[in-house]
């Protein structure tokens, strides 16, 4: 079993950017969603509002599980 | 500083002892904050719309006498306030037993839009768009959406609207 070794700092550096991009790529998708939700509201498409509502949740779980990953990550930086 | 010692850091270095690295990292963390809360921000946009559709199907209309038959001539129109006195509509006479009414809210920008009786359409002022006086829907310019209709009743001689129905979906 391998022990756990605090993450050197270069890697971690370079594993936050990349959750950073995949957050604001998830963030570009919940703009348009939240448009296209608001517009086919005003053209009285009243269904859609709600599989817009449960994808933009599920967006929203994506970013929060990112920013955890974020935090431990810098976290394993820290100590090392 | 060498009284004190010749390992002792640089005053500066002591008050600022914030490492390049480490602010780094945490204007990162605090930037990864702002974007979560952003994106939750919009689910509560997306919720938000959730609960006016829910709300919006539910809603009654009431029923409300607009004009007599005898008020209008064909070809002439007229406003009225339904369903509150905030939203204004227009009525038109488009033929001997017809009559149509919009909501007089542009759906580009909400400029109010008055009937032309010489080209027969709902038009716009402010971005030229215009609407078909028939059904409301678009036949020119910026606006994305036809207006909504006023859905109407004729009793006896009376006009009685009873509802608006947007383009696709009919609340009355």
């Amino acid at each position: 079993m391998r022990s756990h070794s605090p993450l050197p700092r270069q890697r971690g550096l370079t594993a936050i950017s990349g959750a950073l991009a995949l957050i604001i790529l998830l963030l570009i998708v919940q703009i348009w969603l939240l448009t296209a939700s608001l517009e086919s509201f005003l053209a009285g498409h009243l269904s859609v509002a709600v599989p817009g509502a449960i994808a933009s949740a599920l967006i929203f779980l994506a970013c929060l599980g990112l920013y955890i990953f974020i935090l431990r990550v810098d976290r394993e930086v820290q100590q090392d | 500083m060498k009284l004190l010692g010749q390992n002792r850091e640089p005053l500066w270095k002591e008050e600022f002892s914030v490492f390049a690295n480490d602010e780094r990292y945490v204007s990162r963390r605090q930037f990864a904050k702002f974007l979560v809360l952003t994106s939750f921000g919009m689910l509560v946009g997306n919720v938000w719309l959730l609960l006016k559709s829910v709300f919006l199907r539910k809603e009654q209309y009431p029923r409300q006498a607009i004009a007599t038959v005898a008020d209008l001539a064909v070809g002439q129109s007229k406003t009225f306030s339904y369903p509150t006195a905030d939203d204004r509509c227009v009525l038109i006479r488009t033929g001997e037993r017809r009559y149509v009414a919009f909501s007089q809210k542009c759906t580009h920008l909400s400029c109010a839009v008055y009937y032309s009786r010489d080209e027969n359409a709902l038009v716009c002022p402010c971005h030229k768009g215009y609407f078909s006086a028939q059904d409301g829907s678009v036949l020119q310019g910026p606006p994305p959406r036809p207006l909504p209709r006023i859905v109407l009743e004729q009793v006896g001689d009376a006009l009685i609207a009873r509802g608006v129905q947007v383009n696709g979906g009919s609340q009355s």
